[in-house]
């Protein structure tokens, strides 16, 4: 009888425990098959180990796999918000997805966290305040390197990027800061891997370096073949050409390209030295910039459970937008349009330990904000 | 725009068209030879490179690797004609696009099981770095001028097999009456077999080469596959012949087409606008010229049947 009462007396227990602590579930809709899929496995990775390093299990997970298509995208968020009934989205990797599903989601109430993302659309005028990206516009980093291109003294730099919005936008946020000429522009095929030709003109245009944005596969060909076309002009791109994920595949053929990136996994702090080790350990390989922005999520969801209860929106609002979490890329903060107020780095891909890796040489712009920001009408 | 630089996108075009070559070559065969549609041929393709990159990794010797992405992909094309495509031959090329888009599904998780989604690491040899110096081109890559001859070669060895050799002579009867050589004692089964084979080597070698030079990874076939397509749409299905015309065609149209166009559309219009429209006109370019040649041709340019 005892027992008994004993074993009441806990079930109660633990369930009025369970309702003062309301759980916040999180769907993650990533793309974790097909072509792509490395980003999301990093994003996934990081948010996990973030959420493990915290010990927090108030914060329910739920991951699906949007094989990189909008479709498919749309589908889950709609489960997730009305089968699952989740407080927060995140995890979406490419633009095309990010606005099939977010600007539906946040109207309906749903938080959203984009961990990559961050097209133009949601950082001006279609900005709002259940929408926060914690990683960059996507314009940022492309911008970045076109002010390190004027510090370099480049005057004549031949850009190119495939023919498709995001190429577009990386060639318009390059120009939007470099100051010097044009040795040529071109738009190349989305999912070309052969760059004879173009490596060709650019040999031609007498170009003193060569700005490119070419994501995936594309650039671990145009790199290689780079390297063998014997042209010694220096090569800048954003990071995503040159993330951890895929300089193994490019090889000694990438060493000594400069490239931003808004984190790199030797900037000296605790949080990120605890993060970069933690990966390390947990799933035997180096943590690309994706992994540091999942991480970087699930810190600052967890920084705002700390504050506010999910329930109230308001004040759960308020609790994301101070961004008071320990990034493992330094100082940052949300600006008046919930995208993030940063500095971004300039690295160089290096060997280290026989490893093809990114070691930050400099800073490339400090404190920067997306242009898209005085467009929102948000505070 | 110096003529120095149109001979050299000239070469550029011409090596482009070879490698698309290597991939149609073993496709028409198949196609001509068996009837059969195979879109798993990227598959193979695929499975080239990474047995390719595989050996190499594991041996440290690329000309090993080549040699493993050849007999990988050979092999597997025999299983699967063994496994799944034997049973196809006498349906209807729906059922065949059914059965060997599947291939395609099951090969592309199957490799990404065995080697992740992580694209792998494959350079190509120390031997063939550098450029060297032709004539109007100060510096070509040695690697680009290897895959035009090896693809000369592939071209020069199978016009020799098919015109020269009593096995040439029964995959040419075979084409053209299977019944008839079967009941003339010749074992279709196994002829149908090495034909397979002998394609899906020839794609495995494709994708060993040029993987060395694009990326290796899961998907990579299927665009390729594509091209392939229409280059074997535009040659003439079943035509070797006009496989290695088609695709020096498509190769040139393609590289002269979006290195050219938006220089001549900027006499016409603004800067920007000219590289966009440039860009998007010569990805639509080589269908136009298929739509082009099959208004005048519908059979192809040298159609085997005839």
């Amino acid at each position: 009888m005892k027992k008994l009462v004993s074993a009441g007396i806990a079930a109660l227990l633990s369930c009025t425990a369970s309702v003062a602590y309301a759980d916040v579930k999180v769907g993650m809709i990533t793309t974790l098959s097909g072509g792509g899929s490395t980003l999301g496995i990093d994003v996934r990775d990081g948010f996990e180990l973030a959420l493990k390093q915290s010990g927090n299990t108030e914060i329910e997970l739920l991951i699906e796999d949007d094989a990189r298509k909008p479709d498919v995208a749309k589908k889950l968020a709609d489960k997730f918000i009305q089968k699952d009934k989740v407080d927060i989205l995140t995890g979406i990797i490419w633009s095309n997805l990010a606005m099939a599903v977010v600007p539906a989601a946040t109207r309906k109430g749903t938080l959203y966290v984009s961990p990559n993302a961050g097209p133009s659309a949601l950082a001006g005028k279609a900005c709002h305040e259940n929408y926060y990206n914690v990683a960059w516009q996507n314009d940022n980093l492309h911008e970045a390197m076109g002010s390190h291109a004027n510090k370099a003294g480049y005057k004549k730099t031949f850009i190119l990027a495939p023919n498709y919005p995001a190429g577009t936008d990386a060639l318009k946020g390059f120009q939007r800061m470099y100051e010097g000429e044009l040795a040529g522009e071109l738009f190349t095929k989305l999912g070309q891997d052969d760059y004879a030709a173009e490596i060709a003109q650019i040999r031609a245009s007498g170009a003193d370096s060569v700005f490119f944005f070419l994501p995936g596969g594309m650039g671990i060909a145009f790199m290689k073949q780079y390297a063998q076309s014997g042209l010694d002009v220096p090569v800048m791109g954003p990071a995503f050409s040159f993330s951890q994920d895929i300089l193994p595949a490019i090889g000694d053929a990438a060493l000594g390209v400069a490239n931003s990136s808004q984190w790199g996994k030797d900037l000296e702090s605790d949080v990120n030295a605890k993060f970069v080790a933690g990966f390390k350990e947990t799933y035997g390989r180096l943590p690309s910039l994706y992994a540091s922005q999942g991480y970087d999520a699930a810190n600052l969801i967890l920084s705002a459970m700390a504050k506010a209860d999910v329930s109230d929106k308001d004040a759960f609002r308020a609790a994301l937008k101070q961004a008071d979490f320990e990034s493992v890329r330094g100082d940052f903060k949300f600006g008046n349009n919930n995208h993030p107020i940063q500095d971004i780095y300039v690295r160089e891909v290096v060997k280290e330990d026989g490893q093809i890796t990114n070691k930050i040489v400099g800073v490339a712009i400090k404190g920067h904000q997306d242009v898209y920001a005085s467009k929102c009408r948000m505070k | 725009m110096t003529a120095a630089l149109i001979f050299e996108q000239i070469i550029n075009g011409l090596q482009f068209g070879l490698t698309l070559f290597l991939m149609a070559a073993g496709l028409t065969l198949v196609f001509g030879v068996m009837g059969l549609i195979n879109l798993a041929h990227g598959s193979l393709y695929m499975v080239g490179a990474f047995c390719c990159a595989w050996v190499t990794q594991q041996t440290g010797s690329f000309w090993l690797g080549l040699g493993g992405g050849v007999i990988g992909a050979a092999a597997a094309g025999a299983l699967i004609e063994a496994l799944v495509i034997r049973r196809l031959y006498d349906r209807d090329h729906l059922d065949q696009v059914l059965a060997t888009f599947a291939l395609i599904l099951i090969f592309s998780e199957g490799t990404r099981m065995v080697f992740g989604s992580m694209p792998l690491y494959l350079n190509i040899p120390n031997a063939l770095t550098g450029t060297v110096a032709l004539p109007g081109v100060e510096a070509y890559p040695l690697y680009r001028l290897f895959i035009i001859l090896a693809a000369i070669a592939v071209a020069l060895l199978l016009y020799a097999l098919i015109s020269k050799t009593r096995l040439g002579m029964r995959i040419r009867a075979g084409e053209s009456d299977r019944e008839m050589i079967a009941a003339l004692g010749v074992d279709i089964k196994t002829l149908y077999t090495i034909v397979f084979a002998l394609g899906a080597a020839i794609a495995g070698l494709s994708g060993a080469l040029v993987g060395a030079l694009r990326s290796v990874q899961v998907g990579m076939g299927e665009p390729v596959l594509i091209l392939a397509f229409v280059v074997i749409v535009i040659g003439g299905i079943g035509s070797i012949k006009g496989a290695l015309i088609g695709s020096i065609l498509i190769g040139l149209v393609d590289t002269l087409g979006r290195i050219f166009l938006p220089v001549i559309l900027k006499f016409f219009m603004e800067n920007s606008s000219a590289n966009s429209v440039g860009a998007a006109l010569s990805s639509m370019l080589i269908y136009l010229m298929m739509a082009g040649i099959l208004a005048v041709k519908p059979k192809g340019l040298f159609n085997a049947s005839n």
